[in-house]
């Protein structure tokens, strides 16, 4: 359990750092799947089933595919992944959010549940999602609608 | 001392650095990198880092429904794909206009 985590979480952070490293655009959009999986073993090891299987669907499989397909059109731009002028102030800003994430992480007194794991997480999801977050629902789908829509508009040639 | 609480068990404040670090590393892919791909590559990674902190309070604080936690994970996840979508058609559509994706080249609004 304990070495799963840090196993899952050491291959997360490291595909993720092998994004900024790699010098192939299209490697490091397969590395970005590997850290959307190492994502979904974290989410299973912090019984959090459902939302694992989502990542894996929705991140590791729709998104992905987006990625490919949006570096395989447009041939003719650079795909040496180099970085841009901004590269100092992003790695101070970086160290600035990892030292204050850790520091608020391991200062504040978090109010502790003594519970165990969750036995089974996606009938509570749905019954949650009909009852109480029944609006939110609705808008979110409305937005996927707008959003695939538009996405068709943009790339229409006419 | 600290060899048996990292061994022992996962805590909360473990999961929050492992999201930290991963929210920094989208942030610094998302600033400094020149292909527009690039950028909406590390905007995913910083979604991501988000989700596995609210999957961890879910888990790890006390609530009267803590599973709400992870309905709000699958409305940012809905959320994104729908982001993904038009960022890639509007990364395609630039490129048709103006033959490359490089942000640092798009400096069209620039004062």
């Amino acid at each position: 359990m304990v070495i799963g985590f840090w196993a899952l979480a050491g291959l997360t952070v490291g595909a993720a750092a092998m994004i900024i490293v790699v010098r192939n655009l299209l490697h490091a959009v397969l590395f970005l799947i590997l850290s959307f999986v190492g994502i979904a073993g974290v989410y299973i090891t912090l019984s959090a089933d459902f939302v694992a299987v989502v990542q894996v669907l929705v991140y590791a499989g729709a998104i992905a595919v987006l990625m490919i397909f949006a570096v395989m059109l447009t041939p003719l731009s650079a795909r040496d992944n180099a970085e841009n002028v901004l590269q100092l102030p992003a790695l101070v800003l970086s160290g600035l959010v990892i030292t204050g994430v850790t520091f608020v992480a391991l200062e504040t007194d978090w109010r502790l549940a003594g519970r165990g794991e969750f036995d089974s997480t996606a009938e509570a999801i749905g019954e949650a999602l009909v009852s109480p977050f029944v609006l939110p629902f609705e808008i979110a789908s409305v937005l996927l609608v707008a959003a695939m829509i538009g996405a068709i508009v943009l790339v229409r040639e006419d | 001392m600290a060899e048996p609480v990292l061994l022992a068990r996962v805590t909360l404040e473990q999961v929050l650095i492992v999201g930290g670090v991963l929210f920094a590393i989208g942030l610094y892919v998302a600033l400094a990198k020149k292909n527009g791909v690039a950028v909406l590559m590390g905007i995913e990674l910083m979604l991501n880092a988000v989700n596995l902190t609210l999957i961890a309070f879910s888990r790890f604080v006390e609530s009267s429904r803590p599973l709400d936690g992870h309905v709000f994970v699958v409305f940012v996840i809905t959320v994104a794909a729908a982001e993904a979508a038009v960022a890639l058609a509007l990364v395609v559509a630039v490129y048709r206009h103006r033959g490359s994706i490089d942000v640092d080249r798009l400096n069209l609004l620039r004062w």
